[in-house]
């Protein structure tokens, strides 16, 4: 069966989607995210959908229900790199997301998960490439 | 209206959905429609063939690339022979739903279109036909 890949990277999970979404990849995308998130104990989770042509109701309650589950597992979720054409559909559409923070970009979508870490957490990935 | 291209396609599962978002991108393309508009036919075509799917176990979706008055678009029609929608402008509403969606189907693929018109029987089934224009 074919999956999201899911890439740990320090405490956060990153996943790109990078195929046409239909409903079962995003409710295994969704159940994977949910145990990848307790089994890490990633305290982000950046998605990236540059790829996605189109993000109806469907996709837009995966991205929603995904958000709000890592939140009560700890976990920021941002979604990043949404087309314009897609973005202008969703707010016409109704859909406004409410929950999920979004960047325009990776390393922006990053910056926003990284800010949003107590600086305890911060201090810690800092040592962490050290040692190993 | 006189079509000039037609594709029929049979929705049953949420992989057939999939199939006419492509089809229809496909020809929303070959009509010249700009990638903004591509994207709302193909997203409001994507409630309405899941819906289908939802809520009456099927039907058939019809692509046309049309000419009215000059103009070229494209128009999609989603036939099922489903349950009918009892109160259509309460089905219209946002946020109202009775399956797993967000409720933003109907209303949804109303404001995506230049066209919209639907025709609903109870027992009988549903015919809504959308249109978009470059």
């Amino acid at each position: 069966m074919e999956r999201i890949p899911i890439l740990k990277m320090g405490n956060f999970l990153l996943v790109t989607i990078q195929m046409e979404m239909h409903d079962r990849l995003a409710m295994t995308l969704q159940d994977d995210l949910t145990e990848r998130i307790v089994q890490t104990r990633a305290r982000g989770v950046l998605i990236d959908i540059s790829s996605l042509e189109l993000v109806d109701s469907f996709i837009g309650r995966m991205l929603r229900d995904i958000a709000a589950v890592a939140m009560l597992l700890g976990a920021q979720t941002v979604v990043v790199g949404m087309k314009p054409a897609v973005a202008i559909t969703l707010v016409e559409l109704g859909l406004t997301l409410r929950g999920v923070r979004a960047a325009l970009t990776v390393e922006r979508g990053m910056e926003m998960l990284r800010a949003s870490m107590p600086e305890s957490l911060l201090a810690s990935m800092k040592k962490t490439p050290r040692k190993a | 209206m006189s079509p000039t291209t037609v594709e029929r396609i049979s929705v049953r599962t949420s992989d057939d959905v999939v199939v006419v978002r492509q089809r229809i991108r496909a020809l929303a393309i070959q009509a010249g429609l700009g990638l903004v508009d591509q994207t709302k036919i193909v997203t409001a075509a994507s409630e309405l063939a899941r819906n289908m799917v939802d809520f009456a176990g099927g039907g058939v979706a019809i692509i046309e690339i049309v000419e009215k008055d000059g103009r070229t678009g494209i128009r999609c029609t989603f036939e099922d022979h489903g349950p009918g929608i009892p109160d259509i402008s309460l089905a219209m509403r946002d946020g109202y739903t009775t399956g797993e969606g967000l409720g933003y189907g109907l209303g949804g693929a109303k404001r995506l279109s230049n066209e919209f018109n639907i025709e609903t029987e109870i027992g009988k089934g549903t015919r809504v036909i959308i249109a978009r224009w470059r």
